[in-house]
């Protein structure tokens, strides 16, 4: 790992902390007052606060698991140099991509 | 009669294997007096590394019952383990033979850490005062002694993981020559602690100032080092 990647980890660690916060206090909040997932959804769809919310979260965590994972493969199974890197990259859209289409099944 | 020490030797190279001894217990016996017995009086042939006898000159570090140690520091009362001794060669280093191990990719990487002294003057010039209270003095104080016994080495987890990580020895003595304000290398010094194998890769696990002899924090010294690359290069 170096400065970069190191800057980014924690700057994607420190954008997630109050949004896993909002999230767990919102999700607890909403399901003690017995809301269902359609009535959830239906305050959560077409609202672009919270396609903001849950966009910024997925581009977030995509960042810093991919980084985390690079140093996984790195320290544990030996894969260094351009696959490591490429891996990370790969990892990094995969998750982009699945948190996306929650996303906007959530927003949309 | 005291029931004689039993001590298990790691023997040979990489490929070696233990060799049992018994050795007699004495009181205020340390480890290191342990393997001189054993060379002294029943294998002639037993290779170790030792020099000062007294924790200064970092050169008879072996791991002990699977910790690394400063032998000619460590009571055997302190160490033992179900009355018995397992000595083996530093960990995270190649093995030369029996206890002694081949500190040269140690070394190599206090060079690529750039953990040697920039001079910022001549000879020609008058001697800086140094003010012994400022905030960087107090950081480089609090790290500058460090004996070279490559026991921090031996302890790290990511050394283990990454053998191209530089290591808390390296570091720490990096984050003293940055805070010396004799020095004149912090920039290359901080580049080359940032790039691949650098101080990033540091855990945090803290193993090395949990094993240090000198009780030094090696890790809030690369936690230093982070800060300042940073800084250096947002």
């Amino acid at each position: 790992m170096n400065a970069r990647l190191y800057y980014w980890q924690r700057m994607t660690a420190a954008v997630m902390v109050p949004l896993i916060a909002v999230h767990l206090v919102t999700m607890i909040y909403a399901i003690g007052n017995g809301l269902s997932a359609a009535e959830i959804l239906g305050r959560t769809q077409g609202s672009v606060v919270w396609a903001l919310f849950y966009g910024g979260f997925v581009a977030a965590a995509s960042v810093h698991a991919a980084i985390g994972v690079r140093t996984v493969i790195g320290e544990w199974v030996d894969v260094r140099g351009k696959a490591q890197d490429g891996f990370a990259v790969i990892f990094c859209i995969v998750l982009l991509g699945l948190g996306g289409r929650a996303g906007v099944a959530v927003v949309m | 009669m005291t029931k004689p020490l039993k001590v298990s030797i790691w023997r040979g190279g990489a490929d070696g294997d233990y060799q049992s001894f018994e050795v007699p217990a004495k009181a205020n016996q340390t480890v290191l007096d342990v393997v001189t017995w054993v060379q002294r009086h029943a294998d002639a042939t037993l290779a170790y590394r030792f020099a000062c006898r007294v924790g200064m000159c970092g050169s008879c570090a072996m791991m002990v019952n699977g910790e690394p140690r400063w032998t000619c520091r460590s009571h055997v009362s302190s160490v033992i383990r179900d009355g018995q001794l397992k000595l083996a060669p530093l960990a995270n280093l190649p093995v030369i033979r029996d206890l002694t191990v081949d500190m040269t990719p140690f070394f190599d990487k206090w060079q690529r850490a750039e953990a040697r002294f920039h001079p910022s003057m001549t000879r020609r010039d008058e001697v800086p005062a140094i003010k012994p209270d400022t905030a960087a003095r107090k950081a480089a104080d609090a790290a500058v002694e460090c004996i070279n016994c490559g026991v921090c080495y031996a302890a790290c987890d990511t050394v283990r993981w990454n053998s191209n990580y530089l290591g808390p020895a390296a570091l720490n003595r990096a984050w003293t020559l940055v805070n010396d304000e004799r020095d004149a290398g912090t920039r290359q010094r901080l580049a080359a602690v940032s790039g691949t194998g650098g101080c990033y890769n540091c855990h945090s696990h803290q193993s090395c100032q949990a094993y240090c002899p000198k009780a030094l924090n090696p890790t809030r010294s690369i936690a230093g080092l982070k800060r300042a690359g940073l800084a250096a290069k947002p």
